[in-house]
């Protein structure tokens, strides 16, 4: 990590008095003013706001989750019924809406509007993002994104995977406007990020202290820099893929219907553009946070910083042309089969790289086991699974045995849930104070972290024994033969939502105790980034005068 | 399956070296002993694992093969994927248990500057390189193998509909007749609930088959674990895969890209018998199936005019 020096003796006195003297709550909306929350500029309201909006949306995420564990605790149908009969669509639905919800309504504005709005412009010493109107927009864009969403529930539902693989997406596979609303739903979703990352690109690049050059820049920061580039590159086609196929249903053309001389590979080819870049766009910042939190608990700079700038970069490079290594059945030549393949592969290097340099910078470090470290430390080892059962899918030999399987559920799950949603857990407790000036106790974060830990491992790994004894994904129903490991995932499956509610409950309480007095830098001396230098919570207006960083 | 006991005296072997190592020669080679030991575990691991039959209860692997693709896919995972990922992930979680217990605030008080070390950075840069590229050998030529369709001896045509599968014969006349999943009261063995459909594909032991596989409606998949097969069936395109059992018996499969409602219930039941059997079926199923096949044979002329 950059270590600060502002410009004076003490660079926390002089930094924290400094904002201090611009004005602590001077011109500080009431909480209650609906203006406040409805017109916000302020990056921290907004960042709050994209906060609680993610955990609202991981809750209906998770209870779809909970619903579909319930279901296939054991063999046949029990509560997925239409008329007595099995209503394999309503569990398409299902599967669909927690994979949209999950990804688009709960990792992305955690991490990216999130964190991202909230510690951007104090890691980098900015008062605030570059456009704070546009900001404002990203997030209410939102909002009608998710209700239009849940809206396309009313039409019977789209029961496409998150995919939305067409012809099953086409006027053939749902002739109900379901689909058109999921796929408006993500435009609204699309052009938030979009303008999200506009704001970031242009923050992050022009907006900068004093001296703080991109070299010197903490890893969060470049880490959104990267994601908001991939974003920026991405998104439009994924907007462009789905409004082709909007066209196909409303407008009689046929990019993607064969009939019509179209290609329904070519949308599996567009989306997937996007697709694969999407998931490193939600493991990047997260990579972020954990370097942040690895450094500061084992009070040391993190190891080989600028390996770990270059890998996430090159990451982010290979991870946005790897895409058809999620296509590896549809019938693709040996050519395109070994590129994917080889370039796939190679995305293990960088992130090997990452894993072993926190690793080393634990390594000679005095580590104390907080729980944000304790979510991290949970982060790294469970990563390095997901990362190995990816190494596996990545040949595609092996994938034509393993695609679709749960063997693949298993994998992205412990990228994704154990990956970037334990660093949201590990962000949220370590900047938790920071945010709020509240503080949840000790005791309350390890008992959320442990039954965590126990139920996601115990849902997520027997889905590995299940994908290569030959378990389909998205089955509403499975001969006994798997019915002993799904019992097991149900099992964990209901800790970890039992956890999850302990969480919030317990944040909702810690919320109404109100404030105590915390420290600027409440974790210490390996807290060495800018965001500690101001009040816990920061004045609403911070840095007015920039720090200066040498 | 026979190797398992030389595989656990190999790897129990190589960790008694270790902890010898470790303990009387003072060298850093126990550290090289140790995962030698845990890759050979590794090895070993899926071999306890696999099970018999069509999937088991509590199963932790692949199930038996019953092909020569099957055979190589469980093979490059089994024997060099698995092991290899397996000391990978012991590697970083003994590391990471050391460092936590080494380096701990109670153990080590104050913390070391190092931020930067170079010959470590590229070595562990270059030897995930070395690990990958000797992976990708195997891998490229089991892809060239999937790929490999010389030789076959006939074609069969499988086609996906919402929820069933079709199967045509080009080469025997043109029979053709569809699988549809047998249900309820209807079905001869518990056990094989939704695997077991009303005509199964027959196809004849030890011969080299193409199979084509297409889309009347969405997406389908067609895919039989035990066969190492499984390839989209896409609509308007026609893919092509071959398939070639080594062992008699009845192997079951899935549809395997969601298609909507009835994704579950549409699987594939393959009956491998010997040749004579498959002659004396053809004949039968020729008799039997004469109207779905005339039916379809009229419909793909009409199309051809």
């Amino acid at each position: 990590m950059v270590s600060v020096a502002v410009k004076g003796k003490d660079n926390k006195g002089v930094v924290a008095k400094d904002t201090s003297r611009s004005g602590d709550d001077h011109g500080t909306p009431s909480r209650y003013s609906i203006k406040r929350w409805l017109f916000s500029t302020n990056h921290k309201d907004i960042g709050t706001m994209y906060l609680v909006f993610a955990i609202f949306a991981g809750l209906v995420g998770g209870s779809l989750s909970f619903f579909m564990r319930l279901e296939l605790q054991q063999p046949e149908v029990q509560y997925f019924l239409n008329a007595g009969e099995p209503d394999g669509h309503m569990w398409a639905v299902f599967i669909t809406a927690h994979g949209l919800i999950m990804v688009f309504f709960t990792v992305m504005p955690a991490l990216i509007g999130g964190f991202g709005n909230w510690f951007v412009p104090l890691l980098i010493g900015a008062p605030d993002m570059a456009f704070p109107r546009m900001n404002n927009i990203s997030f209410w864009l939102l909002v009608p994104a998710f209700g239009l969403l849940v809206s396309s529930m009313l039409f019977g539902g789209a029961g496409t995977g998150w995919t939305l693989y067409p012809p099953l997406s086409g006027l053939l596979g749902h002739s109900d406007p379901s689909v058109d609303l999921a796929i408006f739903a993500m435009h609204l979703a699309g052009v938030s990020s979009i303008l999200g990352a506009i704001n970031f690109i242009v923050t992050i690049l022009n907006m900068r202290a004093p001296g703080l050059a991109l070299h010197k820049m903490p890893l969060f920061v470049w880490a959104t820099l990267i994601t908001a580039f991939l974003l920026l590159l991405t998104m439009p086609v994924f907007g462009g893929a789905i409004t082709m196929l909007l066209a196909d249903r409303n407008f009689a053309t046929s990019f993607f219907v064969a009939e019509g001389g179209g290609d329904p590979l070519l949308f599996q080819h567009l989306f997937w553009f996007f697709g694969h870049p999407e998931v490193y766009i939600m493991i990047l910042p997260a990579f972020g946070i954990i370097s942040h939190i690895v450094s500061t608990f084992s009070r040391k700079p993190v190891f080989g910083y600028l390996a770990m700038v270059y890998a996430m970069v090159s990451i982010g490079f290979f991870g946005s042309i790897v895409w058809a290594h999620h296509m590896f059945t549809v019938g693709m030549s040996l050519a395109a089969q070994s590129y994917f393949t080889i370039a796939t592969l190679i995305i293990a290097v960088p992130t090997g790289i990452k894993i072993f340099s926190w690793l080393a910078t634990m390594w000679g470090g005095s580590i104390s086991f907080r729980v944000p470290m304790l979510w991290s430390l949970g982060f790294i080892g469970l990563f390095t699974i997901g990362g190995v059962t990816g190494v596996v899918l990545a040949n595609g030999g092996v994938d034509t045995q393993l695609h679709d399987t749960y063997y693949v559920v298993g994998h992205f799950h412990y990228v994704l849930s154990l990956g970037s949603v334990f660093a949201i857990f590990a962000g949220f407790y370590y900047w938790f104070s920071k945010m709020s000036g509240c503080v949840i106790p000790e005791w309350a974060g390890k008992v959320h972290f442990w039954t965590t830990f126990i139920g996601v491992n115990l849902t997520f790994f027997p889905m590995h024994f299940l994908g290569l004894a030959g378990m389909p994904r998205r089955y509403i129903d499975y001969n006994e033969a798997f019915a002993g490991w799904n019992a097991v995932a149900s099992y964990g499956s209901y800790l970890s939502l039992s956890s999850t509610l302990f969480f919030v409950v317990t944040v909702v309480c810690v919320l109404l105790r109100g404030r105590s007095a915390v420290a600027a830098n409440y974790w210490g001396k390996g807290a060495d980034t800018l965001e500690w230098t101001v009040s816990s919570p920061p004045p609403y207006h911070s840095f007015s005068n920039p720090p200066r960083i040498t | 399956m026979d190797d398992r006991g030389f595989l656990l005296k190999i790897s129990l072997l190589y960790l008694y070296y270790a902890w010898m190592n470790y303990l009387f020669e003072r060298q850093k080679l126990y550290v090289m002993r140790f995962l030698q030991g845990i890759f050979f575990i590794g090895v070993l691991l899926p071999r306890v694992a696999s099970a018999e039959g069509f999937a088991k209860n509590w199963q932790l692997g692949f199930s038996e093969p019953a092909s020569p693709l099957a055979r190589r896919i469980f093979g490059f995972h089994d024997d060099i994927l698995l092991p290899l990922t397996f000391t990978i992930c012991v590697l970083v979680f003994a590391l990471g248990f050391f460092i936590c217990w080494r380096f701990s605030e109670k153990r080590n008080k104050v913390p070391s500057k190092r931020t930067h070390n170079s010959k470590l950075e590229i070595v562990w840069t270059l030897i995930p390189v070395v690990i990958l590229a000797l992976i990708s050998v195997p891998s490229f030529k089991l892809m060239h193998a999937i790929d490999d369709l010389s030789d076959t001896s006939f074609t069969i045509k499988a086609t996906g509909h919402q929820w069933y599968w079709s199967y045509e014969y080009p080469d025997h006349e043109g029979l053709t007749f569809d699988s549809n999943l047998v249900r309820g009261d209807d079905l001869r063995d518990k056990s094989k609930r939704l695997l077991q459909t009303d005509n199964a594909l027959v196809i004849p032991v030890d011969q080299k088959l193409r199979l084509l596989i297409t889309s009347a409606d969405v997406l389908h998949s067609w895919s039989v674990p035990r066969l190492g097969v499984k390839m989209d069936a896409v609509t308007g395109k026609v893919n092509e895969i071959w398939l070639q059992a080594d062992k008699m018996g009845t192997y079951y499969g899935f549809c395997t890209e969601l298609c909507g409602d009835g994704h579950a219930y549409m699987p594939v039941e393959v009956r491998v018998v010997s040749r004579g059997e498959f002659a004396l079926w053809l004949r039968d199923a020729k008799k039997r199936f004469a109207f779905s096949s005339e039916r379809r044979n009229d419909l793909s002329f009409a199309l051809r005019l």
